[in-house]
């Protein structure tokens, strides 16, 4: 088993005549919080979605777990264990707080159209087991109290934290957070520190794209930075942030005064 | 958990409430409208699964009652199979069918989805009418044989009403068991957010295709129960207006909710009997396109102020109501 657990190369992605990326590499290693970050319309989320397969990608290869996934579909990439939130959330509203972990579970649970008609033996089991699990997710990030109202009546930030539950009840290899601190709070934003470190302790890997500077220097063990569809730099927090060019497209002096949300 | 004893208590009544009504109506005309409702209900509940839960539109639900309805009576009284036997396996059939056409359809998305599946409907006439030597035509096919089970055969109305009612409750329970399940939720999150549906590995696709393939299934067999009861069907009752009857059925009956498509059925079946009782004095000349109008109508009133369909969207209205409200808050304080 190799320690790098997801390899990208050469990755291409055009919009029309936008070109959101140009031949990225990236290589996140088995057990590292690893951070993508950079302006507005670099390419971050673009990035996401064509390793986790939400869009297919132009060009290039992405090997994940030993297996090629650049063009497979998403749920085929989803179940081998790359599982990914959404910058714009991506919550079932229609469902309930605890619903939305259930179907979290769905890639580890087996009832299908006609077992599920015929109550089959074992349905009954299988859905109190995913019941109790998906509970236990909520309690991970705190929404626990809330499992039997109306996802898309949760407040903002509490959204966030139902895709980070929902996302880790799929028990992923490697969880890809996209701007999981936007909109959040100061509070919220500390909690939701802690939490992206019990999940690394857990043995997740983690590629988190944000903008929150302290967030991210603080988490991430290694950092690549986006500039126009292209890779500016990566290494250590330490190495990018000392980095002439990312600190000319990106970080600016002194960025540390000034956090990208209040 | 709480929910669950009163829902028991509705089905049972239900029940009672169907076994009785024969003996209470002995005008055959009427038990056989309340055979209608129930067929209507077989077909609204799988068009509720594919619109309401799994979000797809589908313009072309009639399609498949044609399918299975013709099946039916061509595998019993073309090919002799016994009607016992052509039943299910129309309704297999009309499943069958309702996958492989999936299979194109799916790649669509949306308004081109719904284009697609009424087009499947308007060819699907199309070949009714013109096969003529298969089908009967524009006439129609008739002398279909009633079904026999044993020795008993379903060939008064009130035989068919209880068959007809029995099946209808078969179709609700396995609706209500795959809706309250695994399959059910990944159904409703295809439809909150298929992208995200796709991220914690939920085939959207193979979900929409067995949905639809269970629909049709539901239609075929609903289909065949029709051809059996009436003994007698032409393509004009499997045209693209059935097809909008019904969806106005699936939306009046609040779209993803198995128990409202017995309370859409039974709706636009009344309405369109009313209609067509009384409008016709008052609308001379007119024939079916009356019918059409007001559903069209009803359709885009519940679509606009109540989306959720009219059971469901009602109940919140009423909710919301500020004299409900207040009743509520004043019962609470007590
Ligand atoms: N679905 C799409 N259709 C067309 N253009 C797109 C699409 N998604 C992204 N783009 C374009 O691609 C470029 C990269 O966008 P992307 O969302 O990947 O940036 P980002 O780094 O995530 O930015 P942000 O920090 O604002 O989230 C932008 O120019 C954007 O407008
Ligand atoms: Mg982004």
């Amino acid at each position: 088993m190799s320690d790098t657990l997801l390899q990208a190369r050469q990755i291409y992605k055009a919009f029309g005549g936008v070109q959101a990326v140009t031949g990225v590499d990236l290589a996140i290693q088995r057990g590292e919080i690893f951070a993508l970050i950079g302006p507005n319309g670099a390419g971050k989320t673009t990035t996401f979605n064509v390793i986790s397969g939400t869009h297919a990608l132009d060009q290039g290869e992405v090997i994940f777990d030993g297996h090629a996934i650049h063009g497979q579909a998403a749920h085929r990439i989803a179940a081998l264990g790359l599982v990914r939130t959404f910058q714009n959330l991506q919550i079932f509203g229609t469902l309930t707080v605890l619903e939305n972990v259930m179907v979290g579970r769905h890639m580890h649970t087996r009832t299908g159209f006609v077992t599920a008609a015929l109550r089959w033996p074992g349905v009954r089991a299988e859905e109190r087991e995913t019941r109790a699990r998906a509970q236990a997710y909520l309690k991970v990030v705190g929404l626990d109290g809330r499992a039997d109202e109306p996802a898309g009546s949760l407040p903002f930030g509490q959204q966030r934290l139902l895709e980070i539950a929902r996302a880790l009840a799929a028990e992923p290899k490697l969880l890809m957070l996209d701007e999981p601190a936007a909109g959040l709070t100061r509070p919220e934003i500390d909690a939701l520190n802690s939490l992206i470190r019990r999940i690394q302790a857990e043995g997740v890997t983690i590629v988190l794209v944000e903008h929150d500077m302290n967030l991210v220097m603080g988490l991430a063990n290694r950092v690549a930075v986006l500039h126009y569809g292209r890779k500016l730099a990566d290494g250590t927090p330490a190495e990018v942030q000392a980095d002439e060019r990312v600190i000319g497209a990106y970080l600016g002096v002194g960025w540390d005064a000034a956090p990208a949300y209040a | 958990m709480k929910t669950v004893a009163p829902a028991q208590w509705a089905g049972l009544g239900l029940v009672i409430a169907l076994a009785v009504i024969p003996l209470l109506v002995r005008n055959n005309y009427q038990i056989f409208i309340l055979i209608l409702i129930a067929v209507d209900t077989i077909l609204t509940v799988g068009l509720s699964l594919v619109m309401g839960y799994a979000g797809q539109v589908s313009l072309g639900h009639a399609t498949f009652f044609g399918v299975g309805a013709y099946a039916t009576a061509l595998l019993s009284a073309r090919f002799g199979w016994p009607p016992a036997l052509a039943l299910p396996a129309a309704a297999g059939l009309t499943a069958l069918a309702g996958y492989l056409l999936g299979v194109p359809i799916f790649r669509l998305r949306g308004h081109y989805l719904a284009m697609a599946t009424l087009g499947l409907n308007v060819i699907f006439i199309l070949i009714l009418k013109n096969e003529a030597e298969v089908t009967g035509g524009p006439s129609g096919f008739t002398d279909i044989p009633p079904l026999a089970l044993g020795g008993l055969t379903f060939d008064s109305d009130v035989k068919m009403y209880y068959l007809v009612w029995a099946v209808t409750l078969g179709v609700l329970w396995l609706s209500l068991n795959v809706v309250n399940s695994r399959v059910g939720r990944a159904l409703r999150a295809i439809h909150a957010s298929e992208v995200a549906a796709e991220a914690l590995g939920v085939d959207a696709n193979a979900y929409k295709l067995k949905v639809f393939a269970m629909a049709a299934g539901f239609a075929g067999l609903a289909g065949g129960l029709y051809a059996q009861a009436i003994h007698f069907i032409s393509p004009s009752s499997f045209d693209v207006l059935v097809s909008i009857e019904l969806v106005t059925m699936a939306a009046v009956g609040g779209l993803a909710s198995v128990w409202g498509s017995i309370f859409g059925a039974a709706t636009v079946v009344l309405l369109a009997q009313f209609i067509r009782d009384r409008m016709g004095v008052l609308l001379a000349g007119a024939s079916g396109e009356q019918e059409i109008i007001v559903f069209g109508l009803l359709l885009v009133v519940i679509m606009v102020f109540l989306p959720e369909g009219l059971t469901v969207g009602g109940l919140r209205v009423l909710r919301a109501w500020p004299i409900t409200r207040r009743l509520r808050a004043a019962r609470d304080q007590t």
